[in-house]
């Protein structure tokens, strides 16, 4: 094992320090008894029981998780498809032009995303609350799910689909019993980044979002513009808690699944 | 007992299972199969056989329905299957790659075309044992196909696409990924194979002693056309062209001017050197340009003048010594060069002929092939 040199541990360090010193000082000051976040007052875990009694925020809370969840299932459902179309449809009329505004709303500034579809929204008279937030989440994440699933499909060996058709598959048939299992991991991965995007949105959200609905990021920002408060410390712990978990498992899985192929391999060139 | 010869083709009154009729395929400005015409007959076991790009694997997908010809028609069984996507086709490919579906085991893969038949349960499990037994995969059915080796794989594909048991089943180079020894034991194994279930076996393939192997018939292609076709026997021994004569086997062509004399030709081909003769169905004009193509096996080597016809002198340059035969390069006092092949019927090192000997090769009338073109 070579060890670590001096320099390497001090850069180490820092980088580390600089990601994650903000995060910490957050989580220490969530057990604060203080009423006031930057006075340590010794250890408690009060905070964490008012957050479980104010309606207020599991209310947005439930809402962001809603949002999130039908606007990422949409959104891969959509996205999946036009990255289908343009990947496989071949040459047809205005393909280039299709590709090229499937990408245009990942580099569109949100204010102007959410802007128009509050004028949409006005215009047609719906009424702003969850289904405005879940259309507009939609709009804008379909396009993540679509560029990981395209990435993913033009690696994908047309062969197999060419052979499901030989072998008497319809190509609806063809896609659902063979491309989709196979990009099954980018399809998920996409709907985690659709997932993810919708729960920390906050400039689409506030344009969208009405008196009946306000999700978790808006309820934070409007919160803490009145002062920060140990209790939203205490939330944005808790999230961070659900985040580190979930890259854990994630990376542990992954981990496993690679041993497995490598035992695999080894086991196929036994029997060759 | 007399066995009637598998010769289909020589039949007028047989129907072919294919036929393609002035196919022309064109990608863009790009002619890659071009006013082809051709017949399969059923049972056959038909090997394309040309050069990289010549347009194989385009003919093939034309008939498993993957593209359209641009112009003409195709017909399978006496039906235009031009317009029958390739789900509908009675016809079944084994792909180059494989093209095994990962997330499936080597028992769902061979299923999967069954199952998409709607068949009973127990119908299509009965079905897929047999094909597993017919490939010596049944201790392999349930791993994945990266948890087997090269050749299982090609095994399951090959099982896959016989499991349906289609009319007609096209092999893209399936030997391609195979060593030597597991390619010359596949070999058999398909024609087993083939015997077995009756199918017709269209295989396209690079290598010219694999088609000398397994077909029933050759087609010699270059750049989109066929340029012969004919039985292994006869591509080798009666090739029409120069292109044909050098694509399979070893040959040596000499170009000379024919002139008729009786049922042969002399072919006058260098000054100094004594006019060959051949025999030949061809009709050539007295002072026609031609070609003479000769086979090394069917050249003699001598360490005296024979008292034959189409005698040359010449030296050794070269020998190639293989094992089982000795090939002898012989330089003529014209530059020429002239290879003769020799069986090592004896267990002796001592080589009947050395480098820089003086010897005299020839051959009789029969063994050297004239031609045209
Ligand atoms: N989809 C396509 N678009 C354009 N050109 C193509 C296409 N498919 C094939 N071609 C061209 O048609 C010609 C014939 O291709 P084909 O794949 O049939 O060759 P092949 O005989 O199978 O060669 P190989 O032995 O290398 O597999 C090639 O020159 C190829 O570049
Ligand atoms: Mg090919």
């Amino acid at each position: 094992m070579s060890r670590l040199s001096p320099f390497n541990v001090v850069s180490l360090t820092l980088g580390f320090a600089f990601l994650y010193l903000p995060m910490l000082i957050l989580i220490v000051y969530s057990f604060n008894e203080s009423q006031l976040v930057t006075v340590w007052a010794g250890f408690s875990t009060k905070w964490y029981g008012e957050l479980a009694r104010n309606e207020a925020f599991l209310d947005a809370a439930w809402v962001t998780l809603r949002v999130a969840f039908f606007s990422s299932t949409i959104a891969t459902v959509l996205g999946t498809m036009a990255a289908y179309v343009l990947v496989r449809g071949g040459r047809f009329f205005g393909r280039t032009l299709f590709s090229g505004m499937i990408y245009a709303p990942l580099v569109m500034p949100e204010v102007i995303t959410g802007l128009s579809l509050l004028l949409l929204f006005i215009g047609l008279g719906l009424d702003r609350g969850i289904l405005t937030i879940v259309l507009a989440h939609t709009t804008f994440s379909m396009c993540y799910v679509s560029v990981v699933v395209s990435s993913r499909l033009v690696t994908f060996d047309r062969s197999l689909e060419e052979a499901a058709l030989d072998l008497g598959c319809s190509p609806a048939e063809a896609f659902r019993l063979v491309t989709l299992p196979i990009i099954a991991p980018a399809v998920i991965s996409g709907w985690l980044l659709a997932f993810t995007l919708s729960l920390d949105d906050l400039v689409i959200a506030s344009f969208t979002a009405g008196p009946s609905a306000t999700t978790l990021p808006i309820k934070i920002f409007s919160a803490v513009r009145l002062g920060v408060t140990p209790e939203i410390n205490a939330l944005s712990t808790i999230m961070i808690g659900i985040v580190t978990v979930g890259v854990i498992i994630a990376s542990i899985s992954t981990k496993r699944a690679r041993v497995k192929a490598e035992a695999d391999e080894r086991m196929a060139q036994r029997t060759a | 007992m007399s066995q009637t010869v598998f010769a289909p083709w020589t039949d007028p009154a047989a129907k072919p299972l294919i036929r393609f009729k002035n196919v022309t395929k064109r990608f863009g400005t790009f002619t890659a199969i071009e006013e082809l015409t051709l017949d399969i007959y059923e049972r056959e076991f038909f090997a394309l056989l040309g050069p990289s790009g010549c347009g194989k694997t385009t003919m093939m997908r034309m008939l498993a329905g993957f593209e359209d010809p641009t112009e003409g028609s195709i017909e399978l069984a006496g039906e235009d299957i031009v317009k029958v996507p390739p789900n509908q086709r009675a016809v079944n490919m084994m792909f180059q790659s494989y093209a095994l579906f990962p997330h499936l085991t080597v028992r769902d893969n061979i299923a999967f075309g069954l199952k998409r038949e709607r068949k009973p349960r127990d119908e299509v499990d009965a079905r897929v044992e047999e094909m597993l037994r017919l490939v010596q995969l049944q201790p392999f059915a349930s791993r994945k196909p990266h948890q087997i080796s090269g050749g299982q794989r090609q095994r399951v594909a090959l099982a896959r696409s016989l499991a349906k048991a289609p009319k007609l089943l096209l092999l893209d180079e399936p030997l391609g990924a195979l060593d030597k020894k597991l390619r010359e034991e596949t070999q058999f194994e398909l024609m087993d194979i083939q015997e077995k279930t009756g199918t017709t076996f269209v295989i396209v393939t690079h290598d010219q002693e694999e088609a000398m192997t397994v077909a029933s018939r050759i087609a010699v292609m270059k750049d989109g056309a066929l340029m012969q076709v004919a039985t292994p026997s006869q591509i080798y021994e009666n090739p029409n062209s120069r292109y044909v004569a050098g694509f399979i086997g070893d040959v040596t062509i000499l170009e000379g001017k024919a002139t008729k004399l009786g049922d042969a030709y002399e072919v006058r081909w260098a000054e100094g050197q004594p006019p060959l003769r051949a025999k030949s169905t061809l009709d050539l004009a007295d002072g026609a340009e031609c070609q003479l193509a000769i086979r090394p096996e069917k050249v003699e080597i001598h360490g005296e003048k024979p008292s034959d016809d189409n005698v040359l002198q010449g030296k050794v340059i070269d020998i190639g010594y293989l094992g089982n035969i000795s090939t002898y390069h012989v330089e003529l006092a014209n530059g020429q060069i002239i290879r003769a092949q020799n069986f090592n019927t004896e267990r002796d090192t001592r080589r009947a002929f050395t480098w820089d000997d003086n010897v005299w090769v020839n051959w009789t009338e029969n063994c050297a092939v004239l031609l045209d073109h």
